[in-house]
């Protein structure tokens, strides 16, 4: 379970996040959705410690998160998959997992890896090429397969979907329905695509300019016309 | 004949030389986007101490491996005093403050090993091998050049390619958010990084001093040597370097024999306005970045 209360963040002037406060259950989906500019990027940023909260705390189960640096989230269980993908396109694929694998602190043994290529069968076929040859679909494959090297329990994902055919973006979503449902994976999940966000989650946070003003089931928000289309655009 | 393969073997000699400074060059851009001007006079202060220690008596081989400690040293030192107060900023910060320390380096070196030249031994022969009656250009020493580099070259290889190190070394060269995010401590591998291309840019001081005159400035040269080799390779490719630092050191060597040895310096500033001109991402530039 994550916990946020609190949590304020400002850069010079502008006041991204304003006391944002919510908890995301354990083993569940929560969707975090909101406009362009609305926070999003910057909430996930500020639980995995790239960004400095101003104030607030961060609680994932019984540890303290907010003043941990970046580098210890792999270690508390933590994934991060930033906002425009984050593989790095100089190594290969199979290096890519590998290094997913070494943020744990130990090796991550063979069984791990040959069970990300067993969900992402093209990743075993590619593991050897370079990963910038990868299509936008590949690399989202590549990166979730990353974070899952390091057995995490809580995955931020910041907007899959970007750039993705319709198509991929289902397949990439079953898929972490998937994870969810069979390794009681916690997932926070941002998107502009409010609609398939919320046909995957449980829970579902709205912000705007900062500030959440939806907390509720994700089947609420699907279902209240008014909310939609005040906040969500369809 | 016999000066033709004279004039490739001293180029051969004298590229794998460059390639070695290239390659210190590359491995420092690669992972800061800096290029370090003060790697000259770096490799000339750890040369220097080398020849502190022979001059005293000691083995040639102590005050070999006493320098190449001392580059490593000095590597981690200047990333973390010199540039990462300014890590984060433009990266031309960086390099004047490169600059600064070349200069600082070069008054320190006059006051504290003296503005003279002073010879420094060579390992092994300086002169020509015997092959079948007829002297060859190939001496003992370059042997050992050829082989001493060629062994630094593969032990990196290996480090880069088959070790975690290398590999966590890497992600932080490329892209340091996401290789903290994924429990990579970057500012250790960029110390560790600048260590090793200081360790690499010593064994060249080492290597060219060998057998020869050394003075505060005696690298200077090599730095613009070394730098048109790393661009001839592309800048951000080790197997670039190398293959750079080969070809300038064949050129030259074939420019020095068979049109004047006062025009060696012209060549390489001719071959790198070639190079920038033609192919600026270097010889061996990867293809573009695909755009998803
Ligand atoms: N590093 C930064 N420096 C200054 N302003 C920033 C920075 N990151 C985000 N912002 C600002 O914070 C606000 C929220 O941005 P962001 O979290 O990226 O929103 P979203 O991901 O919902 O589109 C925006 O006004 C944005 O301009
Ligand atoms: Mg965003």
């Amino acid at each position: 379970m994550l916990t946020l209360s609190g949590v304020t963040v400002s850069f010079g002037a502008v006041r991204a996040l304003r006391e944002v406060g919510f908890t995301a259950p354990a083993g569940q989906v929560t969707a975090v959705l909101g406009a362009n500019g609305a926070g999003k990027t910057t909430l996930l940023r500020t639980i995995s410690g790239l960004v400095r909260a101003q104030t607030g705390t961060v609680r994932f189960g019984d540890r303290d998160l907010t003043r941990q640096p970046p580098e210890a989230m792999p270690r508390l269980g933590l994934a991060h998959v930033p906002e425009g993908r984050g593989v790095i396109t100089e190594l290969t694929v199979e290096e890519n997992l590998r290094l997913g694998g070494l943020g744990r602190g130990r090796r991550a043994d063979a069984d791990v890896l040959d069970r990300v290529f067993s969900l992402f069968p093209v990743l075993r076929e590619r593991r050897a090429a370079t990963a910038h040859v990868l299509s936008g679909g590949e690399r989202q494959m590549l990166v979730i397969g990353r974070a899952l090297m390091a057995s995490p329990t809580l995955l931020l994902l910041d907007e899959p979907s970007l750039g993705l055919a319709p198509r991929v973006v289902a397949q990439i979503f079953d898929l972490l329905s998937g994870l969810v449902a069979d390794a009681g994976l916690t997932v926070l999940l941002v998107e502009q695509n409010a609609r398939s966000a919320l046909s995957i989650a449980h829970r579902a946070v709205v912000l705007n300019l900062g500030r959440v003003v939806v907390d509720d089931d994700a089947r609420v928000l699907a279902d209240d016309d008014q909310l939609r289309h005040a906040y969500l655009g369809f | 004949m016999q000066q033709l393969i004279n004039t490739a073997l001293g180029g051969l000699t004298l590229g794998m030389v460059y390639a070695a400074f290239a390659l210190a060059l590359v491995l420092i851009w690669r992972s800061t986007h800096v290029v370090n001007f003060a790697q000259a006079p770096m490799a000339m202060v750890t040369t220097f101490v080398a020849l502190e220690i022979i001059d005293h008596g000691h083995s040639y081989w102590l005050g070999f491996a006493v320098a190449l400690a001392a580059g490593l040293v000095l590597g981690a030192v200047v990333e973390r005093v010199v540039v990462r107060p300014v890590e984060g900023g433009p990266e031309i910060n960086a390099v004047i403050l490169t600059l600064g320390l070349f200069i600082v380096l070069h008054a320190l070196a006059s006051v504290v090993f003296g503005n003279r030249y002073r010879s420094f031994p060579a390992a092994f022969g300086i002169r020509g091998i015997d092959v079948g009656g007829t002297t060859i250009a190939l001496t003992g020493f370059g042997i050992f050049t050829i082989l001493a580099v060629l062994a630094v070259m593969t032990l990196l290889v290996l480090l880069f390619r088959f070790t975690d190190l290398g590999l966590r070394m890497r992600a932080a060269a490329f892209n340091q958010e996401v290789a903290r995010l994924l429990g990579v401590r970057v500012g250790r591998m960029l110390t560790l990084g600048w260590a090793l291309a200081a360790l690499v840019g010593s064994l060249s001081g080492l290597l060219i001093a060998g057998g020869s005159l050394v003075s505060p400035g005696y690298m200077d040269s090599v730095v613009v040597y070394g730098f048109v080799a790393a661009v001839l390779g592309g800048l951000d490719s080790p197997v670039g370097a190398v293959v750079g630092g080969l070809f300038l050191g064949l050129s030259l060597s074939f420019v020095s024999g068979y049109v004047g040895s006062q025009l060696v310096a012209l060549a390489a500033l001719a071959i790198l306005m070639a190079v920038l001109f033609l192919r600026p991402d270097g010889l061996f530039a990867p293809a573009r970045e695909r755009r998803v």
